[in-house]
């Protein structure tokens, strides 16, 4: 039987006080027993007993301070067990014998925390290849994100709907209009307001091998829910060493709407793309956004996936073939160029669209980059981009700290710094509270001027 | 009392009902593994082997015990907080591979990704070990949910402790779980700390049985400490559950001997309290009692599964001591699913 130790009883602990002994030599201990107080920086704790058998030797001194964790303070010896193996029991305070690391004379060693290994690269294929003459159905953004589902919820029966007056009011925005009369209500599913908790319960379903669809009813609403996101679902894959899934989609309106103030009005793109194990999207385009939809759906890893309201009713080409999806994690290059590059996605693209013509218009070869996905990133396209242009300009209706522009600043500054001929700048949404007021609205919002003005500077050209 | 009239507290069983001696025997095997191999944890933390937060079930053994006897091994989904060693020991994870995950290595369960309070099983149907207070439930009542979708006739145990009973997401599952009758027991593990707060100090009203009352889920209290009790309790509710009827509430009434983690003293509460639970209501001594008493077992007989639980912890505690830690290139696996 082992030695008792002097027990470490916080993460933190290194030495402690041998304050008292509850038991003396040859004393009968069993599982449980008290043997000791020891006091530490935080407080006076109980040293029980795990072994049982006769207290043999003490040998440490009760009052004695600064024992270091793991000296042998007690012997005890079990039923038929002898002394032999154990060191003699001398009762020399170990505390003398220990002199401070941080006095001893030898020189400091070198640091030796291993370097991390180096982070795998993500490689996202290409958009797959449309068959020619194949036709292109103008939609609305809203009846590319229904068609998506739709088509999904027919091909799995483990895909479902979760939300709030995602069935019988048909959506608050309409995204779900017509799938309860297709699937019935045990596939779409109203809730009661209940964020955190259908949350929760939708992350539990995908540990169980379902697909749910979490309908936030704007993302403002999700920060109730975040917990889940984050915590449960973003995280599980890794704590469970690959063995527990979390195939889930949490979608909705994302961003500023229309004058409906500051709760209701912000940008979560770079809140969750902070996040290992989530996937983020946020398309801009119809096709963008039933393509992705369905690969978001398929994917095996949960998948937060930014919807914008304003955009819900702008239209776009799509492209009618059976299955439409496109590849996660792959930027789109809307506009290719040579003399600046325009980084954007979702709402900024609108922004940065309509600046494009104008530059270009004016004589500006702009090269115009959708990201689509913001994690993981592409960040090989715009790379590769600027070291094309060698002048980058970002555009997102999000906060400027910690935004995604501020993200590829420093990716840029980090892989391309030399390609650079002016320095990098953002177009962002304000630093403040969205404001109610029509015209404190629009001045917090970015827009397609500023978008100009800040070509102009890249390119010197103001 | 317009309360409990409210409240549809179902009847509590005024006899207790014997266990076969084969029942005795596994209450009392199950019971005394997790006993030692938390009493072993607990000395390994000590010795620097295991870090971070360590919650030890020592005390509160009967309730996964009894609730897993009462349950369809492999088939009922279970999930708990944080204290949750003593789950997966009786729901028949490999010893090893727990104590691995809490020294942090390559062999653990999770692969020493998740530690103490994150480990799961698809294949037992643990689904974890969840370290924030109170999410257990919502995702619990998710697995009920997934189990209705599904018709497969499973039911899902979700376990947690006082604490997490005033947690607001607690409640939005008890309305949803109703709603829907979604097969779930909920286990409150009452052990009358949340921490260091005496559910007196945390709770307006403290019999947690009734707090489904608004949402007409019957809930019952349990003496927790006595495994028989804990087994007919779970039958009924997993029965009530299974049989389409929807949720159920068993409020546990059960105790740790050990602070909240490694590093409490446990100063809110008295010495005395502590062993008049450990003297008189300890819940593996009453089944130790029970099996001497009714010559079920003999003391020779009793140290030999002593000894077996003891080689079982030993084996355990060496692997755990001695397999290596996660290879460097762990760090960047299993962060998201290659499609």
């Amino acid at each position: 039987m082992p030695n008792i130790l002097m027990p470490a009883l916080s993460p933190t602990m290194e030495e402690g006080k041998l304050a008292k002994w509850l038991v003396k030599v040859g004393d009968t201990v069993k599982s449980g027993d008290v043997l000791a107080e020891i006091e530490t920086d935080k407080a006076t704790m109980e040293v029980e007993s795990v072994d049982e058998g006769v207290v043999k030797a003490l040998l440490i001194a009760e009052g004695t301070d600064n024992v270091k964790v793991n000296t042998p303070i007690a012997l005890i010896l079990g039923e038929g067990e002898t002394a032999e193996a154990a060191p003699a029991p001398a009762a020399a305070p170990a505390a003398e014998a220990a002199p401070s690391m941080i006095e001893a004379e030898a020189p400091a060693p070198a640091p030796t925390v291993a370097a991390a290994p180096a982070a795998p690269k993500f490689e996202a294929q290409g958009d797959p290849d449309l068959p020619a003459g194949v036709e292109m159905v103008e939609m609305t953004v809203r009846q590319a994100l229904n068609e998506a589902m739709a088509e999904e919820l027919r091909r799995d029966k483990d895909v479902f709907i979760i939300g709030e007056e995602v069935a019988e009011y048909q959506g608050a925005y309409k995204i779900t209009q017509n799938l309860l009369q297709e699937f019935g209500p045990e596939r779409i599913i109203d809730t009661p307001i209940t964020e955190h908790g259908f949350a929760g319960l939708a992350v539990g379903a995908a540990f169980a091998g379902l697909r749910p669809i979490v309908e936030f009813m704007t993302w403002n609403f999700a920060m109730q829910a975040i917990d889940q996101i984050i915590n449960s679902a973003a995280k599980q894959l890794y704590m469970s060493g690959g063995q527990v899934k979390a195939p889930i989609v949490f979608r909705g309106p994302n961003g500023v709407a229309s004058r409906v103030g500051a709760q209701h009005s912000q940008d979560y793109s770079a809140w969750y793309s902070h996040v290992p194990g989530l996937t983020v999207i946020a398309p801009y385009s119809a096709a963008d956004a039933k393509g992705l939809l369905k690969a978001a759906i398929r994917s095996p890893n949960p998948v937060v996936f930014l919807e914008n309201e304003i955009l819900y009713g702008s239209t776009g080409l799509v492209p009618k073939v059976d299955d439409f999806v496109l590849p996660i994690g792959k930027a789109r290059i809307a506009r290719s160029g040579k003399d600046v590059t325009i980084v954007s996605f979702s709402m900024g693209m609108r922004y940065a669209t309509q600046a494009t013509e104008k530059l270009v218009a004016a004589g500006l070869d702009v090269e115009l980059i959708d990201l689509r996905t913001l994690r993981p990133l592409d960040i090989d396209t715009v790379i590769a981009s600027v070291k094309k242009t060698g002048r980058l300009v970002t555009v997102e209706e999000g906060w400027p700290q910690g935004g995604i522009g501020a993200d590829i600043s420093a990716r840029v500054m980090e892989q391309a710094f030399d390609y650079l001929d002016a320095p990098i700048l953002r177009v962002t949404g304000k630093d403040v509270p969205m404001p109610y007021a029509a015209n404190l609205e629009k001045l917090a919002l970015p827009n397609v001027d500023e978008v100009i003005a800040a070509v102009n500077a890249v390119t010197y050209r103001s | 009392m317009a309360r409990k009239a409210v409240a549809t507290k179902a009847k509590a069983q005024s006899n207790v009902p014997e266990f076969s001696r084969e029942q005795e025997t596994e209450a009392y095997r199950e019971m005394l593994l997790i006993r030692r191999f938390e009493e072993k944890a607990g000395q390994m933390y000590g010795m620097g082997l295991i870090g971070g937060f360590c919650h030890l079930y020592i005390g509160q053994e009967a309730v996964v015990t009894g609730v897993t006897m009462a349950s369809k091994k492999g088939v009922d989904a279970q999930i708990t907080g944080y204290r949750d060693h003593g789950h997966m020991l009786v729901m028949g994870l490999d010893p090893k591979g727990v104590m691995a995950e809490l020294t942090g290595r390559e062999a653990g369960l999770s692969r020493g990704k998740g530690g103490s309070m994150h480990m799961f099983s698809n294949e037992h149907r643990f689904y974890g070990g969840n370290g924030i207070v109170g999410a257990q439930v919502s995702l619990g009542t998710g697995l009920a949910f997934a189990a209705k979708y599904r018709g497969d006739g499973s039911v899902s145990l979700a376990y947690f402790g006082d604490g997490a009973a005033n947690q607001g997401q607690v409640y939005e599952s008890f309305n949803m779980a109703k709603l829907w009758s979604l097969p779930v027991v909920f286990i409150i593990e009452n052990n009358k700390y949340a921490m260091g707060t005496s559910i007196e100090r945390a709770a307006a009203t403290t019999d947690l049985s009734t707090r489904g009352a608004s949402f007409n889920i019957p809930g019952e209290q349990v003496d927790g400490m006595d495994v028989r009790l804990v087994h007919d309790a779970a039958e009924r509710a997993i029965e009530h559950a299974r049989s389409g009827k929807g949720p159920y509430i068993l409020e546990m009434l059960t105790y740790r001997y050990r602070g909240h983690s490694m590093s409490d003293p446990a100063k809110y509460r008295t010495k005395d309290e502590v062993t008049k639970y450990r003297q008189e209501r300890d819940p593996i001594e009453q089944v130790k009692v029970r099996l001497l008493e009714a010559g079920y077992e003999t003391e020779e007989s009793l140290k030999k599964i002593e000894a077996d639980i003891r080689a079982i912890v030993t084996e355990a505690a060496d692997f755990a001591t001695t397999a290596p830690e996660p290879d460097a290139a762990e760090l960047w696996t299993d962060i998201t699913v290659s499609a």
